[in-house]
């Protein structure tokens, strides 16, 4: 088992480009939550931008990873941070936001209306029938959609090996150079296991989240 | 109230696209464009480029309308799901790690390249099917059986024709990643457009990166509008109409 010994060798080399390749994934999620989520419910307000929003984020979608490395290199190089993480991460946060506006914005449109308005009939205002009626039954959805961006993030921050921000893609980047098949299984291999990981992982957090009536709703559903 | 933000949104767009214009001539991209010495190479990139989606995606959508389809008849249907699951499984491995992969085993050169590409688009397109299929109403397949339909004229007049648009859906995400991921296909020595972007990059020539990034970036979006504007003729009226 060459990948084995491989990864056995350099425990120490496997274990910083995993923390390098968590670190991009999981900062550009938050930064992508950030701004995807109160954008997603601002767009269900407003029927007009929805359209133009979602459209916008699905051409980011349409670009090549590589080529959106490519074509912020130039912009970015103006601060100087064309190579390395920065750009990467920019990438990411752009890439994400597709899935996460999208399954935001599908989610509370699909609310019900008769629980919005048996919220109304209680009294509640905008933000309370925001926070405790749409939101929770929006939830499992909006955390599907974070998994879909956090797998693919994955995979594209193995490509960002390329404009040097590191991670797992360095293995396969340098094995390819190198012609150093273990090397190249063993990047391979890694990141394919971390995306399995990591699905299964946002699987259990959708679970969890989802409120315990919707569960049984769907549990009786069945 | 929304009027105001969306006339912002259309001024924005105008503003990047000019910005855009005014970036490519200061980088040089146009001129690397327009230099007729760089043609020829331009030319066989994005043969190169072509010929690796046109062949990968001709095979993907054969083999995963067949999957998705064989998997909907009665006699496979109860493997469906533990396929599907392996096909999800499949859709969650990155891009450069199938390459990677499939490199490993096969080797370098346009066959592994297209192997993987292959691989990589089944997935969407045999998903798509089988859902989309999946989703024909059963009373609409009891009336083509009271009708008196054999059950391969029920997949052909019923159950693909309702699927279509999901089928399609499938199909443009194939496509899409497969443009993508074909740019990476240079990296175990298949060519394509990825010629440009990796040497780029590590020559720090923006003026090639960009005549690189670009050319394949309209690539990705106008294969994904050809398919919205296929599903418009593919998609029967009665379907469409009824969404409206």
């Amino acid at each position: 088992m060459g990948v084995l010994h491989f990864i056995e060798k350099n425990l120490h080399q496997v274990l910083f480009l995993t923390w390098e390749h968590i670190f991009m994934v999981a900062l550009s999620l938050i930064i992508a939550t950030a701004i995807g989520v109160p954008l997603g419910i601002l767009i269900t307000k407003k029927v007009n931008l929805a359209k133009r929003v979602i459209n916008s984020a699905n051409i980011i979608m349409t670009v090549p990873s590589i080529a959106l490395f490519g074509l912020m290199m130039p912009i970015l190089a103006i601060v100087g941070q064309g190579l390395g993480k920065v750009p990467a991460i920019v990438a990411l946060v752009l890439y994400s936001q597709l899935p996460i506006i999208r399954n935001t914005y599908v989610a509370i449109k699909n609310v019900p209306p008769s629980l919005r308005d048996a919220g109304k009939g209680m009294g509640m205002n905008k933000w309370e029938l925001l926070k405790e009626v749409e939101i929770p039954i929006a939830v499992p959805v909006i955390i599907a959609g974070l998994r879909t961006a956090a797998v693919m993030n994955i995979g594209i921050a193995a490509i960002a090996a390329y404009i040097g921000a590191g991670g797992l893609g360095v293995f396969i980047q340098q094995g390819i150079d190198r012609v150093y098949p273990e090397m190249i299984l063993s990047g391979a291999l890694l990141v394919s296991l971390f995306a399995i990981l990591v699905d299964g992982l946002m699987a259990g957090v959708e679970h969890l989240l989802t409120p315990k009536g919707i569960q049984l709703e769907k549990r009786l559903a069945q | 109230m929304t009027r105001p933000a969306a006339k912002l949104y259309n001024i924005a767009i105008i503003l990047l696209a000019f910005c855009g214009g005014v970036a490519l001539e200061k980088t040089g991209t146009i001129a690397f464009l327009t230099d007729p010495s760089n043609y020829p190479e331009l030319m066989r990139l994005l043969f190169q480029h072509f010929y690796l989606v046109a062949v990968s995606m001709a095979i993907a959508t054969a083999l995963g309308l067949f999957i998705g389809i064989i998997l909907t008849r009665p006699k496979f249907k109860r493997y469906s799901g533990i396929v599907m699951y392996v096909v999800g499984l499949g859709q969650t491995i990155p891009s450069l790690a199938v390459l990677a992969l499939v490199m490993s085993f096969l080797g370098i050169g346009t066959k592994p390249a297209i192997f993987a590409l292959t691989v990589y688009s089944i997935l969407p397109i045999a998903r798509n099917t089988l859902a989309g299929i999946r989703a024909v109403p059963v009373s609409t397949l009891d009336a083509a059986k009271g009708m008196g339909m054999t059950s391969t004229g029920i997949l052909i007049q019923v159950e693909l024709p309702m699927a279509m648009k999901v089928i399609l859906t499938g199909f443009r995400v194939a496509l899409v990643i497969n443009i993508g991921t074909a740019a990476l296909a240079y990296l175990i020595g298949a060519g394509g457009m990825g010629d440009w972007i990796f040497s780029g990059i590590n020559m720090m020539m923006t003026d090639k990166l960009l005549a690189g990034a670009i050319p394949v970036t309209l690539m990705a979006l106008l294969a994904d509008f050809l398919v919205e504007l296929l599903s418009a003729v593919l998609v029967s009226r009665g379907l469409r109409l009824s969404e409206e």
